[in-house]
């Protein structure tokens, strides 16, 4: 059984390191749908995919949450980018692949990914 | 309808968390000898009234405004219910909500448990702010993952810290590899 004991030398590594995560403004909010309709269309992979691969990237000024139905049941799983000053992007029908390319697209590079968001969908 | 049994959990956390506790128990045991697999939930939320409580199997019943259906509880309970197994809830106004969901895992139509430690791992990183308290027993092995006892290891350092959750996830995986051995239910 893996233990707890490996904390310890975890917390002994990051002592001071605390605190780098930065709060300024620049920071993006990047929220999953997690409601029913979100997990029964698969949230779930997405919401993991995303927080994997934020870490792996170490995208500190990058914080994904979620939220409960955003009431587009229809086009979930949703993910909303949230930056300051700027308009909320809405992507729609996500999968951890199209998850990967906002990430790349959008959250690193700063360019929206058109085709998937809400905007694109003939409404 | 879902897919995974681990999903419904998933789901049915979620309510948990807005009903604004801060200590979600999530026990999963599953018998092999007598082919069950039953769930149970505990927050120490607001609870609902016994009004609530009685509609809220029913599909038609929601606390939400977005719309006008809520299909977590109904969904979960008929997934349970189908496979000959069953499916109960209390709940207090001001001291919580417990609920217990029963499957019985030989039925044709029971979904599988599924990626339990998505759903656990995702629970705790999502929600640093809170504690849970996550069994998982097959027979008389199991194992423990209490957020209270990691929190007091690692002092201040949030759980979506890269070396804290990835320690999460490998805890799960590796603890869930040995109480069942791989074996899928």
């Amino acid at each position: 059984m893996k233990s707890l004991e490996e904390l310890k030398a975890i917390r002994e590594k990051m002592q001071g390191q605390v605190g780098l995560r930065s709060e300024d403004s620049d920071n993006i909010r990047v929220v999953v749908g997690m409601a029913t309709c979100g997990i029964a269309s698969g949230a779930r992979p997405v919401l993991t995919t995303l927080v994997d691969e934020v870490q792996k990237r170490n995208l500190s000024n990058v914080s994904v949450t979620q939220t409960g139905c955003i009431g587009l049941c229809q086009y979930e799983p949703i993910v909303e980018v949230m930056e300051p000053g700027k308009d909320k992007i809405t992507y729609i029908k996500m999968t951890p692949e199209k998850a990967v390319e906002v990430l790349d697209q959008h959250l690193v590079r700063g360019q929206i990914v058109e085709k998937y968001t809400l905007n694109s969908e003939k409404l | 309808m879902f897919s995974e049994i681990s999903l419904h959990i998933l789901d049915i956390v979620e309510n948990s968390i807005k009903a604004g506790g801060d200590f979600i128990e999530i026990k999963i045991q599953v018998h092999t000898d007598t082919k069950r697999l039953t769930v149970e939930t505990r927050d120490n939320g607001c609870g609902m009234n016994e009004e609530q409580l009685a509609a809220c199997e029913n599909p038609f019943f929601t606390s939400r405004t977005t719309r006008k259906v809520g299909l977590g509880i109904p969904f979960l309970k008929q997934s349970a219910e189908c496979t000959g197994g069953s499916f109960s809830i209390r709940s207090k106004v001001g001291e919580g909500t417990a609920l217990r969901a029963e499957y019985l895992t030989n039925h044709i139509d029971c979904i599988p448990l599924g990626d339990i430690n998505a759903t656990v791992f995702s629970l705790v990183i999502m929600n640093g702010n809170l504690d849970f308290y996550y069994l998982y027993q097959v027979d008389d092995r199991q194992f423990v993952l209490d957020t209270r006892q990691i929190r007091e290891m690692v002092g201040g350092i949030p759980f979506d810290t890269p070396e804290i959750s990835a320690f999460i996830k490998d805890f799960l995986q590796e603890n869930k590899q040995e109480v069942d051995n791989g074996k899928l239910f």
